[in-house]
């Protein structure tokens, strides 16, 4: 598996030198040498399973989540303060509720995402900002953020729902 | 940052429910978009603040059994709540019949087809096994023994062999299978669990793999035909196949608003009630003091039947009441864009009101995956 995706990133370097001419295509275009396929969904799956059954080992855990392949990457073309940042095997579902939450942040000109295309499991999300911060501290801040907010939303939906349990069995 | 011209007065309640009410008209969908950002109106904050967010969030219950939740999350933004919507469909895994072995299927129903019934069928089982115990299994890679990746911590083994024949005690007379002929139905029941390693210590009694209901029909057999089959179950996510889906529907909508701006009276209250679901209007005398009120539109009606509006929840906002000339410009409709009425019906392996739990769970799992891959990023630039 992993002979086959060296060989697969090798011969998309090839065609990184006989496009060379390519180089005034948009940042979003995708870069050569970065295999999607690197790392399956099952092999995904295999580093969550983990994270369930390493609870008891929490060193094995840790080696784990080393393993973990990098799903995000900054686009060519951006700045300190307007960059592009793609997301691997990331959807709707977080590309939104990240948009909103940093669309929160007083230092964002603006931040929106997009999936390029339907058949790639990508997510592109955009993010200005003013001088006062960095798209990265923005787009870290916004993960945070969205970590902060669950922690409430778990509180409150677990304290209401013992509450409403116990009125029930009133 | 909007240019400030000095203080603004902060936003009057009415401003505040303004912003906050999807406006629904006869034709048209208005005010959707929300706009809490900073920078939005001059002088209003509306940064991020977990403090503030923990003040402003609410949850309503209305209804938390096994297999149906329904409550209210109040205060946070569509964008938040669709995501929970999303993880509850997609990304929680759960245990489903992934591979048949079909050793013999001589009934009507084809191979293929029976294996796409099975694979529908929610099982449940011990929690602590499935959710513990019970981990993923991978595909064998090229040169690999085809179960060289199946172990007893990924794989659940199930059996189904039913053989139909000719009741010898059957009436004559009879023309009903389940008198004439044995094993005449396959139910979900004759599906038969197979523990193996270390399965028993987790799946034996009560907690063994079995189907959430027992009476699915599988296949109908006659006199002669059988079925002999071995199943494998895995984990999965309902992104890959929709019977990995731990839900029969996660769905949410908004807390409908109505605004009865003009007194609606007697028989057009009547007519007006009958516009909506019933309970959501409800009918009641005008009191003395309204109709002494002055400019209240009640005077001389003491008495008199009055629509007012009771439980705006119930009603599914069709709109009939915008048709009817005698209540124009008398309602207004909407609906509260940060009120989500959630319902989630689970298919049997996760209790509803866990499953919202496990959501949450892997919304935050997902931005603190990816928080330290931001640091370590590669900069391009």
């Amino acid at each position: 598996m992993a002979g086959k995706t060296r060989a697969r990133a090798a011969e998309a370097e090839e065609v990184d030198q006989a496009d060379i001419t390519m180089e005034d295509a948009p940042p979003s275009a995708q870069k050569p040498g970065y295999s999607q396929e690197e790392g399956s969904a099952m092999q995904e799956d295999e580093g969550e399973e983990n994270d369930v059954a390493g609870e008891e080992e929490e060193e094995e855990e840790e080696e784990e989540e080393e393993e973990e392949p990098q799903r995000v990457r900054i686009l060519p073309g951006s700045t300190e303060t307007a960059a592009s940042f793609e997301f691997l095997k990331e959807g709707h579902t977080l590309g939104n509720a990240l948009r909103y939450i940093i669309m929160k942040n007083p230092g964002v000109e603006f931040c929106a995402y997009t999936i390029p295309h339907p058949s790639e499991d990508k997510m592109n999300l955009r993010i200005q900002t003013y001088d006062t911060t960095t798209a990265t501290a923005a787009l870290a801040k916004g993960l945070q953020d969205i970590e902060d907010l669950c922690d409430v939303v778990a509180d409150e939906f677990w304290t209401q729902r013992d509450k409403f349990n116990a009125a029930q069995n009133k | 940052m909007a240019p400030s011209k000095g203080r603004r007065q902060p936003p009057s309640a009415e401003e505040l429910e303004e912003r906050n009410t999807v406006g629904i008209n006869k034709e048209t969908v208005t005010n959707t978009t929300s706009t809490d950002y900073p920078g939005n109106y001059p002088d209003e904050e509306h940064a991020w603040d977990k403090e503030y967010f923990r003040q402003n969030f609410k949850v309503q219950w209305h209804q938390n059994e096994q297999f149906e939740a329904q409550f209210s999350l109040i205060g946070v933004d569509a964008s938040i709540a669709n995501a929970f919507r999303r993880i509850l469909i997609a990304e929680i895994p759960s245990l489903a019949i992934e591979t048949v072995y079909v050793n013999n299927n001589t009934s009507v129903i084809q191979d293929e087809v029976l294996a796409h019934r099975l694979g529908l069928i929610p099982f449940t089982g011990s929690k602590k096994g499935i959710r513990e115990y019970m981990t993923f299994w991978r595909k064998p890679g090229e040169g690999e023994d085809s179960y060289a990746t199946t172990f007893d911590n990924n794989t659940v083994s199930l059996k189904l062999a039913a053989k139909c024949t000719h009741r010898k005690d059957a009436p004559k007379d009879s023309r009903d299978p389940h008198e004439l002929y044995e094993n005449a139905h396959v139910y979900a029941r004759d599906i038969t669990f197979e523990p193996l390693g270390g399965q028993p210590k987790y799946f034996s009694g009560d907690d063994a793999i079995r189907p959430v209901n027992p009476d699915i029909l599988i296949a109908k057999l006659r006199p002669g035909q059988e079925i002999d089959i071995d199943m494998h179950m895995h984990k999965g996510f309902g992104w890959d196949h929709a019977k990995y889906s731990p839900v029969a529907t996660a769905s949410y909508r908004l807390m409908p608003t109505i605004r009865i701006t003009a007194p609606i009276l007697g028989a057009d209250a009547e007519k007006f009630a009958a516009c909506f679901m019933p309970g959501v209007i409800a009918l009641e005398p005008v009191t003395r003091q309204e109709a002494r009120a002055l400019g209240s539109g009640y005077e001389g009606h003491e008495g008199e039947m009055k629509a007012v509006v009771k439980d705006p929840m119930r009603d599914t906002v069709s709109r009939e009441a915008l048709r009817h000339p005698e209540f124009e410009g008398k309602v207004k409709l909407g609906r509260r864009r940060d009120h989500f009425i959630f319902s989630i019906e689970s298919a049997g392996q996760w209790d509803s009101d866990e499953l919202f739990l496990e959501a949450v769970r892997i919304l935050k799992k997902k931005a603190g995956a990816l928080r330290p891959q931001v640091t370590n990023m590669v900069y391009a630039f």
